[in-house]
């Protein structure tokens, strides 16, 4: 037998997520389904039960991508998409979850939830609003949050391009007017692709229509973009999940210390500092069930045994010796508010971060974030639901905080309400005061 | 071959990712909820969910103890694979049946051979306050069915037992929220980002056990509305049906009375991988006729305590 060919080019890729911002309208949710749909994605009977709803909803004959990713019954009724849906999809080379954020009320706190685990957020502008003009308010806002959430790649796909007949001076406007946003946003990478989503255009296979177009379609480039939430060459960031102990004669007692690289890699033999306590060891063996690891790069659930017994529990977290994190029980952070129920000072939160829970104060509330202008200049006093705004913590013990956008691993963190135990916020850390 | 077995190489595959996260999920709920239990049908998914488990327990027993809600309506090589399977990993089995339900009087039915599969949940819920379990861990996934897709991966349930698709508290991050008052309980779906494909590669790749029927096999079929309906005591020919018998395998197994399997002839967990790829009809239209009713019937009984 002749021994397989490597071929670098169908190498799994592993997973990448992507968050849809825009508004039906825009033709996200065509979009999406397009996606689905020329993936494979899309079952004979997913389209058959799509033909009838379509029957029941419009006289039309036309197939509507979009109802493939409209998911629950009310909303179905109401025509609009309410909460943030996840959908699949896989090329030969790479898993693909798109957070679908709809663009209604509680947009701001369904988008940023999307956001969270994002690698890559699709801007989608639907050209046919914008012609030679501004491009539109909620463009701005999704760049804002996807900016906010540190999400690294940002596509521009500027869509329904064959209804202004192809014309790449259309193109070109869109680019140079997001340009300035991105711009001033602070944004890094952003490509932009022209695409038709409802007649497929650029978005698996690149047009003829666009010959001016030399980048690559929608699907390619998302096989190639880096996900780089989880990355192995960042600090080395192992929260302990989990203490497992079994017991087996005395010598062979097992303790080991279970839990998922957030950042950077653990390596066989690496001197390793806990935190809170400070106190160091060695990694003796990084445990993959039936067998052990010389290393584990971020993404990797692990058990991690040490050479000799220190104190461990739940919530800690393993960095490098040689690392000095900040550990912090005063801090500044970006809030979004979650919940109905609004902010209240007075009230003491729970807050988990990593895998610690505990017991958090607002100390103040400082200017709440305009999403369109991007500026924080407006004062509050408390944060309603969809609001977001920068506010001031103190938290019962010390917790290695990092700068959200240096390690967005354990720069997050949530709010939980202790009395209804509803999720309030989510955090992420900008600034921090060493604790004294 | 050596090249596959590096163990070392940073980069995650996509089963990988997936392993990784639904462990991390796993070691959530035992570390934040007192009382869990590990729902195992036998099927393919829960078997899925009990190989996850030993990747983050072991070399501990693990955390919870596993749980069958029994329609009664079983393939007998289910059930004994479900003891067999039990047997191997020295874990202990709570089975809760919807027998039991019945002669109670807290289901009843219309005919001895309706579906079961609605009454589940009642038995669920009979069986969640006995032991007052607060998190119940399961296997469903988001691509199953659309009413899926907005599902948590940690998804509350009010002391009714009930799913209010517009008060679920949102997820970000990896911070999962597994705070739940008395009587409450979460639903924890380790495995809510795989699709049926990454489940066929999974159990390839880490050669797991099934039950015979998700294999190609000989059986006696009826072909009614589209659909390859069993031969059993609870699905008997109708007047004027043909019974033939053809090549088969399971895509799910669920209760008797409305599970169906598909014309294959793939025998291996690969062939299933090849079949899956090109498959044109998705897991439960093909295979489900209580899902075929209507677009909302499973968000329907998710809302009733369904799992």
């Amino acid at each position: 037998m002749n021994a397989p060919v490597h071929r670098p080019d169908l190498e799994d890729r592993g997973v990448l997520r992507f968050i849809t911002a825009g508004s039906v309208d825009d033709g996200k949710s065509t979009l999406i389904g397009r996606l689905l749909y020329e993936a494979k994605g899309i079952f004979a009977d997913q389209l058959a039960a799509v033909t009838r709803a379509t029957r029941k909803r419009t006289t039309g004959e036309t197939l509507d991508l979009s109802l493939l990713t409209d998911g629950l019954e009310a909303e179905r009724e109401q025509g609009i998409t309410i909460d943030v849906a996840y959908r699949y999809f896989a090329s030969p080379v790479r898993k693909f979850i798109i957070a679908d954020a709809p663009g209604h009320e509680q947009y701001t706190r369904n988008m940023v939830t999307g956001a969270s685990t994002a690698d890559a957020a699709i801007i989608l502008i639907d050209v046919t609003r914008v012609g030679t003009g501004e491009l539109l308010p909620q463009t701005k806002r999704h760049s804002a949050i996807a900016k906010l959430l540190g999400i690294r790649h940002v596509i521009v796909a500027v869509n329904k391009i064959d209804l202004m007949g192809f014309d790449q001076a259309v193109f070109e406007h869109v680019r140079t007017e997001y340009e300035a946003i991105a711009k001033q946003l602070g944004l890094i990478d952003v490509r932009y692709i022209p695409i038709s989503a409802l007649e497929g255009d650029n978005v698996v296979r690149s047009s003829e229509r666009t010959p001016w177009y030399d980048g690559p379609p929608l699907l390619e480039l998302l096989e190639n973009l880096p996900a780089d939430r989880a990355d192995a060459d960042l600090p080395l960031r192992y929260p302990v999940q989990l203490v497992i102990r079994a017991n087996g004669s005395t010598a062979q007692d097992f303790r080991g210390y279970a839990g998922q690289v957030r950042s950077g890699t653990i390596k066989r033999g690496q001197r390793v500092r806990v935190l809170p306590g400070g106190e160091t060891a060695t990694v003796e063996t990084i445990g993959a069930f039936d067998h052990d690891l010389d290393e584990a790069a971020a993404g990797r659930s692990v058990t991690v045994r040490l050479d000799r017994d220190v104190d461990i529990s739940r919530g800690d977290v393993l960095v490098d010796a040689d690392d000095h994190p900040v550990l912090g029980k005063h801090f500044e952070a970006e809030l979004c508010w979650l919940d109905r129920t609004p902010l209240d000072p007075r009230r003491k939160y729970l807050l988990r971060h990593g895998a610690k829970t505990v017991q958090a104060r607002i100390d103040a509330v400082g200017n709440k974030l305009d999403v369109h202008s991007l500026s924080s200049t407006v004062a509050a006093e408390t944060l309603v639901m969809n609001d977001i705004g920068r506010v001031s913590l103190t938290v019962q013990q010390p917790f290695v905080c990092d700068a959200y956008d240096e390690l967005p691993a354990t720069g997050a963190f949530i709010l939980i309400d202790p009395t209804t135990n509803q999720t309030a916020a989510a955090g992420m850390i900008r600034k921090v005061a060493q604790a004294s | 071959m050596i090249a596959d077995l590096d163990l070392t190489r940073t980069r995650l595959d996509h089963l990988d990712w997936l392993e990784s996260e639904a462990i991390y999920i796993l070691r959530e709920v035992a570390a934040e909820c007192a009382n869990p239990a590990l729902l195992f049908s036998g099927g393919k998914d829960s078997c899925v969910l009990l190989r996850l488990a030993e990747k983050a327990f072991r070399p501990a027993s693990f955390p919870f103890p596993l749980m069958h809600i029994d329609t009664g309506h079983n393939f007998p090589e289910v059930i004994a694979f479900r003891d067999e399977r039990v047997a191997e990993l020295g874990e202990r089995l709570i089975v809760r049946s919807v027998e039991d339900s019945i002669a109670r009087g807290t289901v009843k039915l219309r005919a001895e051979t309706d579906s079961r599969n609605a009454a589940q949940s009642v038995t669920l819920l009979e069986a969640i306050a006995e032991f007052g379990f607060d998190a119940c861990i399961g296997g469903a996934r988001r691509d199953e069915e659309k009413a899926r897709a907005k599902e948590r991966v940690f998804s509350f349930r009010d002391e009714f037992g009930q799913w209010d698709p517009k008060a679920q508290r949102p997820e970000l991050w990896n911070l999962y929220n597994a705070r739940v008052h008395k009587g409450e309980n979460v639903r924890v779906f380790p495995i809510s980002n795989w699709t049926e494909l990454d489940v066929w590669q999974y159990i390839a790749r880490e050669k797991l056990a099934l039950p015979s029927l998700y294999y190609a096999h000989r059986r006696e079929v009826i072909a009614r509305n589209g659909l390859l309906v069993p031969v059993t005591p609870i699905t008997p020919p109708r007047a004027g049906e043909t019974v033939e018998t053809r090549t088969v395998r399971f895509r799910t197994v669920g209760d008797i009375s409305c599970t169906c399997p598909v014309a294959s002839d793939a025998d291996t967990a690969e062939a299933i991988v090849a079949e899956t790829v090109v498959t044109e009809i998705t897991e439960r239209g093909a295979t489900r006729m209580d899902d075929q009713t209507s677009d909302a019937s499973m968000e329907r009984r998710k809302k009733e305590g369904y799992f």
